[in-house]
């Protein structure tokens, strides 16, 4: 990887899932949904979540938004399935840690979430990979059929 | 200042010192014009000297600095008329900006003209600025907001003007010159046909004024707003120009300090025209940049600054309409130097952050026409937009740009 931060930035694996985004479409099935959006750049997304007990099964998500928003999005989906939230509360701390530059990647443990971290040196865009967390967080608290007149997440 | 018989391209550049900087370690290619314009040194000095020397509030002292500053404060009033080809500096109000003028009549439209059934008429191409102080005294009134559509290259649809506008508008708020698709509107037929049926119009000339010279007498509207940071001088500081019988039919819209006449416990008396609406302390410094950046602007040759930027747009244009995958948003016939555009695969977002690394600012984004851009179907647009010291090499630097990083997407 050379110094160049945009090709620190816009990594192949970040291209990558920006081009082919894992879970992808919105699942049929699912026990909580939200939608994100980020004010400044119009960036949109749509998140569905099936969970049992206390373990996310299944993740699927649609957007119309930047490199960095969709390839965080796709990172996010693909990771959860199988972990309990607690494991997901533990992912996403890893994962401000690493926007904001606090630790140092660890390609074995962090896998794809890695190709994040070279967002942390253009801060204008940190809001751009944090919005699929708070979408995830806002589906947390909105189980599907009950109150959808929180809105959207917003990252500002 | 040296006096201008010929636009000069270069000894403009070296005017405004931010152009000779790098960002990133590249040289400042700055095509984000329509947010902001850069200031000249001009400009730059006048604050400095006012601050370093002449520091004082208006108004109110009997000292000499105080007069001075009062003095410059009411010349650049003045000034304004000149610029803006008036005859009465007093229906000249300063504000803080184009959106805090539009406030001002919106205020005073909410509380002395709009009944419920009433219309406020805008356009499908407005800044927010000029959306949702309409928005906010329709709720507050009962009147009801009527919207012109445009077509697919950014045209206002007239017919569908002469269709919405009837006896129960009571205005039309319309702007010069659209900050997102570079559209210049036809407004002298659009107050024309609202005369016609004796309705006031507002022109918002936020995006019109740093491109050319505006005659406001001739255009004959009622209301004219525009930002002083856009027209390359201070922030802070905006311009509404008003027919007095409006003013002075409208309340104040703040209220305090050096907008009054008498106070008394038992009422108020309020200060005429243009006192009435300035109240408190003004952005003196604003006012005293405001009258730098006009002088710079009169200084120049200003067709041939015209002219220069219009073979800026025209080969900004063909440049990247030849870009394959690359869509221009916004085509009208008459345009100012603003060019949105679209590209396949990569959303504006990273558009702005790539340019950004080559020292090259555009802006992305909606630009605060979400409707406008909801119209055309896309949540976002890269934007670069022209001032007249910008060349040749910046259109360069903006294409190059463009397709090193469609090589770096694939
Ligand atoms: C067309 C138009 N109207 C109004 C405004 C608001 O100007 P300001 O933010 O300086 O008040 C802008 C600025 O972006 C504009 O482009």
């Amino acid at each position: 990887m050379s110094g160049d931060p945009l090709q620190q930035l816009y990594q192949d694996i970040l291209l990558d899932h920006n081009k082919r985004p894992r879970h992808y479409g919105l699942l049929v099935q699912h026990s909580h949904h939200a939608e994100g959006y980020n004010p400044l750049c119009g960036d949109r997304m749509e998140l569905t979540l099936q969970l049992e007990g206390d373990r996310i099964t299944d993740a699927g998500f649609e957007a119309a938004a930047c490199a960095i928003c969709q390839a965080s999005a796709s990172i996010m989906t693909e990771s959860l399935p199988g972990k309990s939230l607690a494991e997901v509360a533990q992912l996403e701390a890893r994962m401000q840690s690493l926007l904001e530059d606090k630790e140092t990647t660890d390609p074995e443990a962090d896998g794809d979430l890695a190709a994040l971290a070279g967002v942390s040196q253009f801060p204008a865009r940190i809001k751009c990979a944090t919005l699929p967390w708070h979408t995830f967080k806002r589906a947390l608290k909105q189980e599907t059929g009950g109150d959808h007149d929180l809105g959207a997440a917003q990252t500002e | 200042m040296t006096d201008r018989k010929t636009f000069d391209r270069q000894s403009v550049r070296a005017d405004f010192p931010i152009l000779q900087t790098e960002v990133r370690g590249k040289p400042l290619t700055y095509l984000d014009n329509a947010a902001t314009g850069q200031k000249p040194n001009a400009v730059i000095e006048a604050l400095n000297d006012y601050y370093a020397a002449e520091n004082s509030n208006i108004h109110r002292g009997v000292h000499y600095l105080s007069e001075m500053a009062t003095d410059a404060y009411e010349a650049t009033r003045a000034k304004l008329a000149g610029f803006l080809h008036l005859p009465d500096p007093d229906e000249i109000i300063f504000t803080r900006g184009a959106t805090e003028s539009i406030n001002l009549i919106a205020h005073g439209f909410t509380e002395t003209i709009l009944q419920p059934g009433d219309e406020v008429l805008i356009t499908h191409m407005e800044h927010h600025a000029n959306i949702v102080p309409w928005q906010i005294a329709c709720q507050r009134t009962g009147a009801e907001l009527k919207i012109v559509p445009v077509d697919d290259r950014g045209v206002l649809d007239m017919e569908a003007y002469s269709r919405l506008l009837n006896e129960r508008t009571k205005l039309v708020s319309v702007v010069h010159c659209s900050n997102s698709l570079g559209t210049i509107n036809p407004v002298k037929e659009i107050i024309a046909q609202a005369h016609a049926i004796d309705v006031p119009v507002l022109i918002d000339g936020a995006q019109s004024v740093p491109h050319a010279p505006v005659d406001v007498a001739e255009l004959g509207c009622d209301f004219f707003v525009f930002s002083g940071h856009k027209i390359f001088g201070p922030t802070g500081i905006g311009v509404l120009w008003g027919r007095r019988e409006w003013l002075e039919r409208f309340p104040p819209y703040q209220s305090g300090g050096d907008m009054i006449e008498r106070v008394d416990f038992d009422g108020t008396t309020y200060k005429a025209i243009p006192g009435k609406f300035e109240a408190g302390t003004p952005h003196i410094a604003g006012v005293i940049g405001l009258s730098a950046a006009i002088d710079y602007l009169d200084n120049l040759d200003r067709d041939g600054a015209l002219a220069h930027e219009q073979a800026l747009l025209e080969t900004a244009t063909e440049k990247l309409s030849a870009i394959e995958g690359l869509r221009i948003l916004g085509t009208a016939p008459h345009k100012a130097a603003v060019l949105s555009f679209l590209i396949d695969g990569i959303h504006p977002h990273d558009i702005g952050t790539f340019l950004d690394a080559d020292g090259v600012a555009i802006r992305a984004g909606h630009h605060c026409t979400q409707p406008l851009l909801k119209r055309y179907g896309v949540p976002a647009t890269a934007r670069a937009s022209f001032a007249f010291y910008n060349d040749f090499a910046d259109v360069d630097r903006l294409a190059e740009a463009v397709l090193r990083m469609q090589r770096f997407f694939g």
